[in-house]
This record gives structure tokens, C-alpha cells and sequence, in this order.
């Protein structure tokens, strides 16, 4: 038996909504807010980055696993913004942990499905042998250009998944991966922002490689849509995931819990790895919970887990999302939100 | 460029990392060669629990070199658990909401970096403890 | 040990000296306390600067200072203590003669700020705070100084009022010192229109940034009569006490503790108590640093540095006389040369010169010097022999 023995999160705890974006760049709020499902975003602070993210979603996460930091054998840190080019974001995690120096760790990219790569890996790592315990950490602080369509769900935030063999909170019973060279969506190096297809990142890119996954893996376990109690899907806006659960036999109830973009914004790599975390936030135990993750460029990984009885002990240790979600909100103007991207800079 | 200077004090910036005495139990952080209650030179490694109560603080509003961009902030001193005092900021509030006394919580958060092609400086910052 | 008098005392105007470097200030405060003492004899040269190498890129003063001064191959020594620079080079001074090294010493406080940007000079004074623990978070000295001051009105209730007081008697006093860089009266609502650098701290609770230089010449009170100085002025009791660099580590930060046992050490020393001492010349860096050094003395009971200040106790006038110079904040701030200033001012108040702002009956003063937020200090009491 493998699968998750501990997770945690953390979302910042500005806010800036659609309105406010809109208003400067003489937007219609009501159809972005309409046409996205999405009402606001969260913004990193000045002093928050994906590794500050990663790192305090780990402690919470280690709190939740009861396991020592000196006990993870792995570390594996996904993000499409990591803080340096060239210098890993997995090494200043392992320290702020404590974990140094007789881990593995590396750094992972695959636009918003680094996340989802790295608890890949740390599942596979830990059922191989090699390791007791592994962390997988989605981490995110994308930018969206100003007055792009992006803008208005570019957000942050990070979730830590603790892997292992014992005192699981949930079992993983398959996983599956697709994947196929589809240029969506893509930042060149020195581009500030990324670029994207338009309309081709729909049908050929998200809704393909999702559609892949979800049905891959239910071919290869027998498991029907209505078999699982939860889903969670890569959530970049809050329209592409329900169009696709809907459109593939999932029914709202099954996602409303997972879907968190409407009042957080799109986190990238932390996007379905934060959905499942809000998932196991409210789940019982011996709960089937199906996971699809989707990444640029392109591709898909597929995750099932069942809940245990352990969940309901652990569930309350750290913040839950719906807390980080709903409570202690800054609202923040444009100004300030270009101020703190570093959309605006003083002179040096 | 400062690289060893800051990579030498990651121990303390990224985990609180501080010395108890093994003689008089003193807890002493930073850590230091010798213990200023009983002269002991032995300690034992340990990890502050980054929970704490604010004594004092102030809101920076002409700020260092550096700091330009993130006034108005507070910094304050903060009493921990273990009873001993750190400075640091407050961050993640508005810092016109603070009182002396409030709790706090550390966390992992960036503190500068040596301009736009330099170091990056992460450090110990507290936050309102308000449950999130 | 010898019993030390000052024969001679220099400064140079405190401001903005664009036309002067560090080394004629130095140099100019020197011949000043030489032509003061009557005497071109110099056995021994010691220099307070704190930091010439962050403000003007030069080390090695004492080469420097002793070769501008007329290149005699003086032995000369530079003394550092952040703000406390200047007391400790009086006090190195006054070993060299007590000692029978020297029988007389020289003792050059200096600063030259100025030649940096604003910005390089907060870094420069940031380095008298703990670079690791203080500087690195953001924290600057009106920040430490403002942690003190919201202490202490949240356990006092100390008042806006007060603090803002300081500065108004401060001003009042420097109006009449014609050395003073800001020389003008003040309102309360002066201190509180001005820009707020951090909280409850405006700019007018700190002390400017300053071009200067002071110096005292001492040697035994036997050379003095020799030289017929009349009254002769010495320098009965020292001391100088240290404690945590970091704010948050002393014991109490409501406590100075290092002006409270330098000032214990100075006045045993002197064989008096803080009741015979006339008037006093203290660091007040910053408003709330006044308040806080007359409660470490001993002036006033803690907490009570506020209502004291509000009643006239620390008025030219008053009971108590504090910084008839007009103190750090409106005399200025050479920090370097504070220390030595202080001295200035209370050798020309017990020699009766001090003109407007002389001082009834002075007879016996108190120098208080200090370094950063509290973490050293050096004291001097001085009398009319």
C-alpha cells in the first residue's frame, strides 16, 4: 500500500477581484466574471515566492503526516515560476525543512502539471523501495500580462503532498500519465509573459489530454464515472473543468468541493493539487477521489485515491482550504497588485 | 556579493535554528559560543516553535535602502514560547491593525535579495496567528 | 593615577560643510583646542570616528589626522564605538595622562556624512545596530528607538506631548549655541507636521545628519596651574559599561542598562551621586533616548522622564538642565564627534563662557555618550576644580 500520508497548504492572503482589473484596462467585469467563473484571484505578497509558498505548505503538511523532516528520503518541488532560472528550489526547501543532506531533490517544470509530476514521482519512489517517505509540492506565483485575458486568474499558491507506505490518509490505486507535444501555452526565455493559442488551448490542448487521462485510467481499472465520490480536474478558470466534468459523465456534486478557482484564481502547479487538497479536507473516510491534472505543452497526470479512517484524525491539525479561502481576505487595488508583481519597479 | 555571509546564516533565517545550554538549559538564538548565564561552552541544537506574542513594534514608514517598496511595514519584537525575544517583521496585516500583545506565528517568507541578478535572501517573518 | 584637566576646547560649526573634507574638519577642530589651550604641545593624538571608511572611503585616521595636523610623528590611536566613538576618545585621552603616558593628549571626535547619498548613510549608521539580527530585517535606528518609545507609552503612558517636548527644549537651546546646525525654535506641532519615519517617531524626534568635529586637549591639573588656567576644569569620574547589541536581547529594553552602570561607575569614581551634578549633556539621539537616559541616570524615577521633561525639569532653566548645547538634535550629529562636543559644552559652562545658555551656578556636569540602541556607553563627569 502507497499513497498520501500527509498534505497541506498555503494560499496568500491578498485578493484582488475581477472588478478591480477590469476597471483599469476598461474591461466588461461581468462577462470575464461570466465567462471564466471566476469572481476573484489570490496575489502573492512582495515577500512571498514559490519557495516561501512550497516551504510553509510542507510544514503544514509534515504536521498533518506526523512524520520528522529528516525522514523524507525525496523532495520534489513543481513550478512554473520558480524564484531563480538556474539554482533549485528544491534545495532551499530541504533546508528550511531540515531535511539536508541525505535527500533527493529536484526540481520540476511542466507548466501547470509540475505539481502533479513531482507527487508522481515521490508515489513511484516510495513503491519502489528506494525511499521511506517522499514530498511532492506543487508552487505557484504566475504572472498573467497586464490586460490579458490571463490577468484576471494568474494566481498563487502551493500544496505539499507527503507520500509513504504507513499511515496512509489516503490509498493510491493507479495512476496513469498522457501526454503529447501540443503548443498551447509557452514562455520563452527573457519573455516576461507567456504566450498562448487562444481558442486552440480548448479542444486540442486542455479538453484532449484531460479527456486521454480520464479515460485511460478508467479503462485500465474498470472504474466508471459514477463510481468515484470526488473529482478533481486542472481548474484554470472555473468553466473549462465543469464543461469537462459535465461533458464526461461527472456530475456537480462530485467537483463542486475540488473547484476552487472561482474565488482563488488559477495556481498553476498548485491548481489540482490545492482542488485535492480541499477534497480531503471534507471527505470520509473509504472515499474514492478521482484526480486529473493538466500541464502545457502538453499533458495530463492521472491519480486515484481512496480515503482511510486516519483523514478524519488529521483534517483538522493545520488550516483547512475553505479557512484560507473564505476567512482573513486582504483586498488589494491594482495599483497596489502591480506593485507587489513587480509589474511597476522604481528605478534602480 | 555576500554569498557566504548569508548562506552561513541559513540555520537561524530558514528554521529557527537555536542553542540550549547543556549545563543551565539557557536557550540562546542567535547561537553563541558561550553561554552568557553559566559560561558553559557545550549546547545542543534545537528548533524555536516560531510561536509568540508581540512586546513591541513599529510601523516603518521611511524605510532602509532595500525596503523602499514594502513600506509601510511593521517590525516588531516578538516573545516566544520558549521565552526568549526575536526581532523581526510583521507581515501578511495592516499594520495600523497591530496592538502589543497580539499573537503571532513565524513563517518562511523572502526578505530581500542583492538586486535583480543577485541572491536571493529568505528569512523568518511572523504573521497575525488568525487561523489560516 | 593623575588628576586630568581640559585646558583647551575646539569645534568646528556642526551643518552641512560642503567646502570641508573629514580631514580639515578634523584638523580645524583641533587647532581651534589648541589656540583655546595656549599650548602647540601634543604628546598624543586619539580620534573618535565612527566609521570614516563607509562615509569617506579612508581608514587609517591616525596616520591621516596626525600628518594634517603638522606631521610631529605624534603616536595616535582611532577609538570606534558607533555613536560613543567620541566619549571613548576622550576617555583614551585621559588614560594616556592619568597614566603618566602622555603629558598631553589630544582628543578628536569626527564625522564627515555627507559625502555619501542618504541612502549609503542609513547603511553606514545601520552598522552600529546587528547587522544579522537587526539590519537584515528591515529595521533602521528610528525603528529600534520607536520600539523603545511605543514600550514605554504603552507601559508609562508616556505622551505624544512628551516626546514632542525633547525636541522643543532642545531647539530652544540650540537657538542660542551659534556652533548648532539647526539653530531655530519649534513648535509640538513642528515635531508632529513633520514626515513620520516609524512610528510613533516623526522626523523631528531624530537627530540630522551632520558634518563636524570637536576637540579637548587634557593633561595633568599640576601643567595647568603651571599654565595659570583659571577655573581649572577636570574630569573627576569615567564610566563606561556595554550590554546586548541586539535590542531585543536586554534584559529589560525599557532599561538602558549600559547608561545606567556607566553612569554608576562615573559617579563612584567621582566620589558623587546624580544629585550633585548641576546639569547634563545627553545622547539624545532621538526624543525617547533623552527620556530613557534620564531614567537609566537616575534623574528621574522610570517612566517618569515624560511628565519631568513636560514640567521644566530639563529646561535651561530648570532644576535639572539637560543639553543646554541644544543636545544631538538641534546642535547636530557628527557621530564621531558627539562625544567630544558634549565635553565642549560642559567645559565652556563651568568656565562661565556659554554666553545666553549659560547655566547658573554650574559647577559639577554630566557627559553622557552612547553607541546604537543602548549597547554602549561612556560617561564623563566633570567639575570645577
Amino acid at each position: 500500500m502507497i499513497g498520501i500520508v500527509g498534505y497541506g497548504t498555503q494560499i496568500p492572503r491578498y485578493r484582488i477581484t475581477v472588478e478591480e482589473i477590469a476597471k483599469v484596462w476598461g474591461a466588461d467585469a461581468p462577462s470575464y466574471k461570466k465567462g471564466l467563473n471566476l469572481n476573484e484571484k489570490s496575489v502573492p505578497a512582495p515577500d512571498e515566492d514559490s519557495a516561501t509558498l512550497a516551504v510553509n505548505a510542507a510544514r503544514n503538511a509534515l504536521i498533518r503526516a506526523n512524520v520528522n523532516s529528516k525522514e523524507l528520503g525525496a523532495i520534489y518541488v513543481g513550478s512554473e515560476s520558480h524564484p531563480y532560472a538556474v539554482k533549485p528550489t528544491g534545495t532551499i526547501v530541504s533546508e528550511a525543512l531540515g531535511c539536508s543532506p541525505h535527500v533527493h531533490t529536484a526540481d520540476l517544470e511542466f507548466a501547470c502539471k509540475a505539481g502533479t509530476e513531482g507527487m508522481f514521482i515521490a508515489l513511484h519512489l516510495v513503491k519502489s523501495g528506494v525511499v521511506n517517505y517522499a514530498l511532492g509540492i506543487g508552487a505557484d506565483t504566475s504572472q498573467g500580462a497586464p490586460g490579458d485575458a490571463l490577468e484576471y486568474s494568474a494566481a498563487a499558491g502551493a500544496a505539499a503532498y507527503v507520500m509513504g507506505r504507513d499511515n496512509l490518509v489516503a490509498e493510491l490505486l493507479d495512476t496513469h500519465c498522457y501526454m503529447t507535444d501540443t503548443p498551447d501555452f509557452w514562455r520563452r526565455e527573457h519573455a516576461h509573459y507567456p504566450e498562448h493559442g487562444g481558442r486552440f488551448t480548448g479542444e486540442p490542448a486542455y479538453m484532449k489530454h484531460v479527456s486521454g487521462a480520464v479515460k485511460a485510467i478508467l479503462d485500465k481499472t474498470g472504474m466508471k464515472p459514477e463510481d468515484f465520490d470526488y473529482m478533481v480536474f486542472h481548474q484554470p478558470n472555473g468553466k473549462f473543468p465543469v464543461q469537462m466534468a459535465l461533458k464526461l459523465g461527472f456530475k456537480e456534486p462530485q467537483f463542486k468541493h475540488g473547484l476552487l478557482t472561482p474565488t482563488l484564481g488559477n495556481t498553476y502547479s498548485g491548481s489540482s493539487p490545492l482542488g485535492l487538497a480541499a477534497t480531503l479536507d471534507i471527505a470520509q473516510a473509504n472515499q474514492t477521489i478521482l484526480v486529473i491534472s493538466y500541464g502545457s505543452g502538453a499533458g495530463s497526470d492521472a491519480f486515484i485515491f481512496r480515503t482511510t479512517n486516519r483523514l478524519l484524525e488529521v483534517q483538522n491539525l493545520v488550516p483547512k482550504i475553505r479557512t484560507q479561502l473564505d476567512e482573513q481576505k486582504m483586498y488589494i487595488e491594482y495599483g497596489a497588485y502591480t506593485k507587489f508583481r513587480r509589474k511597476i519597479l522604481k528605478p534602480e | 556579493m555576500e554569498v557566504a555571509k548569508h548562506w552561513r546564516e541559513a540555520p537561524e533565517r530558514y528554521r529557527l535554528e537555536a542553542s540550549k545550554c547543556n549545563k543551565c538549559g539557557k536557550i540562546l538564538f542567535p547561537s553563541r559560543l558561550i553561554c552568557p548565564q553559566c559560561d558553559c561552552e557545550e549546547f545542543t541544537k534545537i528548533n524555536l516553535s516560531g510561536k509568540g506574542t508581540l512586546v513591541t513594534y513599529t510601523i516603518i514608514r521611511t524605510a532602509p535602502p532595500g525596503f523602499g517598496d514594502l513600506a509601510p511595514y511593521a517590525v516588531g519584537i516578538i516573545e516566544l514560547e520558549e521565552k526568549i525575544r526575536i526581532l523581526a517583521q510583521i507581515t501578511d496585516c495592516n499594520p495600523d491593525t497591530l496592538n502589543i500583545g497580539d499573537k503571532v506565528i513565524s513563517k518562511f517568507r523572502r526578505m530581500s535579495e542583492d538586486g535583480k541578478t543577485g541572491m536571493i535572501y529568505y528569512s523568518y517573518k511572523f504573521v497575525p496567528d488568525v487561523g489560516v | 593615577m593623575r588628576d586630568v584637566a581640559i585646558i583647551g576646547i575646539g569645534m568646528t560649526k556642526f551643518g552641512e560643510l560642503w567646502e570641508k573634507s573629514l580631514r580639515d574638519i578634523a584638523v580645524e577642530a583641533a587647532l581651534k583646542c589648541m589656540k583655546d589651550a595656549g599650548t602647540k604641545r601634543i604628546d598624543s593624538i586619539t580620534i573618535g570616528c565612527m566609521s570614516s571608511g563607509l562615509f569617506n572611503g579612508q581608514e587609517h585616521l591616525a596616520s591621516m589626522i596626525s600628518d594634517y595636523l603638522g606631521n610631529k610623528h605624534t603616536p595616535a590611536t582611532r577609538v570606534e564605538s558607533a555613536c560613543a566613538s567620541g566619549g571613548l576618545a576622550v576617555r583614551t585621552a585621559f588614560m594616556e595622562v592619568a597614566s603618566g603616558m602622555s603629558e598631553y593628549a589630544l582628543a578628536i571626535g569626527v564625522e564627515k556624512m555627507n559625502d555619501v547619498s542618504g541612502d549609503k548613510a542609513t547603511e553606514a549608521l545601520a552598522t552600529a545596530a546587528d547587522g544579522d539580527y537587526e539590519a537584515f530585517h528591515g529595521i533602521n535606528f528610528p525603528g529600534l528607538y520607536a520600539l523603545m518609545a511605543k514600550a514605554h507609552m504603552h507601559k508609562y503612558g508616556t505622551t505624544r506631548d512628551q516626546l514632542s517636548q525633547v525636541a522643543v527644549k532642545n531647539h530652544h537651546n540650540g537657538s542660542l549655541n551659534p556652533h548648532a546646525q539647526f539653530p531655530m525654535e519649534i513648535t509640538k506641532n513642528t515635531v508632529t507636521g513633520s514626515a513620520r519615519v516609524a512610528d510613533p517617531l516623526y522626523l523631528f524626534d531624530c537627530s540630522p545628519v551632520t558634518d563636524g568635529g570637536a576637540a579637548v586637549l587634557l593633561t595633568t591639573v599640576e601643567e595647568a596651574r603651571k599654565l595659570g588656567k583659571q577655573p581649572i576644569v577636570v574630569i573627576s569620574g569615567i564610566g563606561v559599561a556595554t550590554d546586548t547589541i541586539q535590542l531585543c536581547q536586554r534584559k529589560d529594553i525599557l532599561t538602558l542598562e549600559a547608561v545606567k552602570l556607566a553612569g554608576e561607575r562615573a559617579l563612584k569614581m567621582a566620589g558623587k551621586t546624580i544629585r550633585d551634578i548641576d546639569f547634563a549633556e545627553v545622547h539624545d539621539c532621538f526624543t525617547i533616548a533623552e527620556i530613557m537616559v534620564m531614567e537609566a541616570l537616575g534623574i528621574v524615577e522610570p517612566g517618569q522622564g515624560g511628565p519631568a521633561t513636560e514640567s521644566g525639569l530639563t529646561a535651561l532653566d530648570g532644576k535639572f538642565p539637560i543639553n543646554p548645547s541644544g543636545g544631538l538634535k538641534s546642535k547636530g550629529h557628527p557621530v564621531g564627534a558627539t562625544g567630544v562636543a558634549q565635553i565642549c559644552e560642559a567645559v565652556t559652562q563651568l568656565r562661565g563662557e556659554a554666553g545666553k545658555r549659560q547655566i547658573n551656578n554650574a559647577k559639577t556636569a554630566l557627559t553622557q555618550n552612547m553607541g546604537g540602541s543602548g549597547g554602549s556607553c561612556v560617561i564623563h563627569i566633570l567639575e570645577v576644580k
